[in-house]
């Protein structure tokens, strides 16, 4: 880990691994052509880039490398698979997605909603999770596309997405995934599942930012979001941001031969952590279903304080990590996750995520562990909902202020 | 995350005056629901002199509502229940060397926080007429319900107008899809329809239908026709020619037309070269650093081609550049 920090802010990004950064080094120098060119410049770009895409393809178990469409961001890919499904299907009008997706997609289907179509957000319960039984009621022939997110960047919950798939599929409905969260942290053989289009995040998996993909199962109708030359076979028109292509074949190559370690030892420190956090600390929970979730992921809610106010406390001690709060976004209300899921407001603003990686250590766990009390503690004297040993008795009765 | 000031800073992690005060004797509990945040004032005022003689708070929420509930305690303290009336949410950002605009808010729950504990001192029932909403304008911090408000007390109907009268969407301009949105349903409400391009006679809009919201039409969804930029005082064929006076003339004219309301704003302009269809000025006063210089200076160029009759562009020239060419 760089510097003195401890970084445990991964679901937001991730630092490039070296081996990544060295890869792409040459293609800022040497190999600057374009690799849509005959000559030896380009024609060198031209191969890293295929192996990329197999590198790509490999790590998401897909059938074919043409599967594979590079793009720039997880945001790039998720507005390609809804234009695209909308596009292609004129003559249906509506969209299945979920309360607790990422706004790559809640904001193009809320602008979607304006423009008439219709947008089914399927709720969750107090765990984040959906009722298939509700989800199978709403497939007809007016659905264009079902988007619903492999695993959920705030608490990390997984939706079963490969047999919602198969749900879809049975109803002549296809079927993207969100899945920036969960590439590279869980196994994936997409050849093996009924999923038509996914979105995947180059930075989250420790590529650059600025890169993603879109896969797109063989015979899947498209239509591209953008059209020019004919890069990415026509399906994505662009000169190829080469450099980060070639990054994220790297990043994907590694995340796979990491898969295990996430699953184990990145696992068993977030389990420590979550563990040590619980047991120093009063008055929280772990919000989301603790299990069924991603092995890097907990989110946990402290009551009757703000998450701002604690990533602050944090920051300054060298400790990274992000907030459910209205206030760290700037937005209106606490995280619409949490909101979904039914927190309590005096919880849902205290909702502090930790997110680590594989180059977390346990050290770095011990020190946060050590450290988090204090804040809390400080805190919740500063906090009205808050009496010397524990919260005010009837805290929603003893302070109830008038609302602006 | 946020750039908050050093003293934001400050008074974040080492507030001052924290906890309920001994032997207080007015209460204030307030909150915002645009953070959740939550703020109780205590205040032990003493009642001969009416001066608050010592004030605690505690404060669920942000770093700022943090900072802001410090501040607003450290200036008032020590001053009457009359002068500390007199204490804006203003006051309260600048004793904190300023607060980013999505967190105004928590300057404004602090001012409240004091009028409900000096109306709680007073007997009396204190009732909130401060309406939040979702930030619209970033540049100048302008919320939704102030934005709807004006527009339905002036019946306004352009992006422009809204700008004018609030200040929202004057500055950087990327707030004005919102604005635009805000606009159609306030004007929908009241029987009309949003037209883009109303008010502003150098564009010129093709005629259009507009698509009806209720029957969608995904399969071709009727793209608003592009916004054709052209002056609507363009070179009329077989007029005189002017010469270099009478352009300068007309153009002086047509800044002496709009000094009155810059003067108002404590700004000037100065006219300082002409050539040919370029027209350098400079601002001078309150327009130097304004955040609507850049609105300033279209309105300034309208005007002054619809005095010439011809198409103009109005440079602005900074104190530098004028150095530079030796004026």
């Amino acid at each position: 880990m760089s510097g003195k920090g401890v970084y445990l802010d991964n679901n937001a990004t991730t630092q490039v691994a070296p081996e990544v950064l060295e890869a792409m080094l040459p293609y800022f120098t040497e190999q600057f052509g374009n690799p849509s060119s005959i000559h030896q410049f380009g024609n060198q770009v031209g191969r890293a880039i295929s192996k990329a895409r197999r590198q790509v393809q490999t790590l998401l178990g897909a059938e074919f490398d043409s599967e594979i469409v590079f793009t720039s961001c997880g945001t790039e890919s998720d507005s390609t698979a809804i234009h695209s499904a909308i596009k292609a299907q004129p003559e249906r009008t509506t969209i299945i997605t979920t309360a607790v997706e990422h706004p790559a997609i809640l904001s193009v289907c809320e602008q979607l909603d304006k423009d008439g179509y219709t947008i089914i957000r399927l709720g969750v319960d107090k765990k984040g999770r959906l009722d298939l039984d509700e989800y199978k009621s709403r497939l007809d022939d007016d659905v264009a596309l079902v988007s619903v997110m492999w695993a959920n960047n705030e608490t990390g919950t997984i939706f079963p997405v490969i047999e919602m798939a198969e749900m879809a599929h049975e109803a002549g409905i296809m079927f993207h995934t969100d899945a920036v969260q969960a590439v590279g942290k869980i196994p994936l053989d997409l050849k093996s599942t009924k999923i038509d289009m996914l979105s995947l995040s180059g930075h989250k998996l420790h590529a650059p930012k600025g890169v993603g993909a879109l896969y797109l199962r063989r015979g899947t109708r498209f239509r591209p979001l953008m059209r020019g030359g004919h890069q990415e076979r026509g399906r994505r028109a662009g000169t190829e941001n080469a450099a980060s292509i070639i990054g994220l074949g790297v990043a994907a190559e590694l995340a796979m031969n990491r898969i295990e370690e996430e699953n184990t030892k990145v696992r068993a420190l977030r389990d420590r952590l979550e563990k040590g956090i619980l047991s120093n600390n009063t008055h929280c929970f772990v919000t989301g279903d603790p299990d069924n979730r991603l092995p890097n992921t907990c989110n946990i809610a402290f009551e009757f304080i703000e998450g701002e106010a604690i990533l602050m406390m944090l920051n300054k001690r060298g400790i990274a990590a992000s907030s459910g709060s209205a206030c760290t976004s700037g937005s209106l209300e606490p995280s619409h996750v949490m909101r979904a899921m039914d927190i309590p407001f005096t919880a849902a603003h205290g909702t502090t995520r930790f997110s680590l990686s594989c180059y977390n250590t346990q050290e770095e766990v011990d020190r946060v562990i050590a450290e988090l009390p204090a804040i809390i503690q400080r805190l919740r004297e500063l906090s009205p909902y808050w009496a010397k040993e524990g919260p005010v008795e009837n805290p929603d009765k003893a302070f109830q202020p008038t609302y602006a | 995350m946020w750039d908050y000031s050093e003293t934001v800073k400050e008074h974040f992690y080492n507030p001052r005056n924290v906890g309920a005060v001994e032997g207080g004797n007015a209460v204030g509990d307030v909150g915002s629901l645009t953070c959740g945040d939550a703020l109780r004032l205590t205040l032990k005022v003493n009642p001969e002199t009416e001066i608050i003689e010592d004030a605690g708070f505690q404060t669920f929420g942000c770093g700022s509502a943090i900072a802001s509930s410090s501040a607003l305690t450290e200036i008032i303290k020590g001053k009457t229940l009359e002068e500390a009336l007199a204490v804006s949410n203003q006051d309260i950002a600048d004793f904190l060397d300023g607060l980013p605009p999505e967190k105004m808010h928590c300057s404004v729950m602090g001012r409240e926080a004091l009028q409900a504990a000096i109306a709680n001192y007073r007997g009396e029932e204190w009732k909130d007429d401060h309406e939040e909403g979702a930030l619209i304008c970033k540049c100048f911090a302008i919320e939704e319900p102030l934005i709807v408000e004006t527009i339905r007390a002036n019946k306004l109907s352009t992006v422009q107008d809204v700008a004018n009268y609030t200040k929202a969407g004057a500055g950087c301009s990327s707030c004005h899809e919102k604005i635009e949105e805000i606009l159609a349903r306030e004007l929908e409400a009241r029987g009309e329809t949003f037209q883009p391009g109303a008010g502003r006679p150098d564009l010129v809009l093709e005629k259009r239908t507009v698509p009806k919201k209720s029957k969608p039409l995904p399969v071709k969804p009727s793209l608003p026709a592009a916004a054709v930029h052209a002056p609507a005082a363009a070179k009329k064929p077989g007029k005189p020619k002017l010469t270099l006076v009478q352009r300068i003339q007309k153009i002086e004219k047509a800044i002496e037309a709009l000094r009155p309301t810059l003067q108002a704003d404590r700004g000037d302009v100065e006219l300082i070269d002409v050539k040919d269809k370029t027209v350098f000025v400079r601002m001078t006063g309150a327009c130097t650093d304004c955040q609507m210089a850049g609105l300033t200076l279209n309105g300034l160029q309208q005007k002054i081609m619809e005095e010439l009759g011809e198409f103009v562009q109005v440079i602005p020239m900074s104190q530098r550049q004028l150095e530079e060419a030796g004026l």
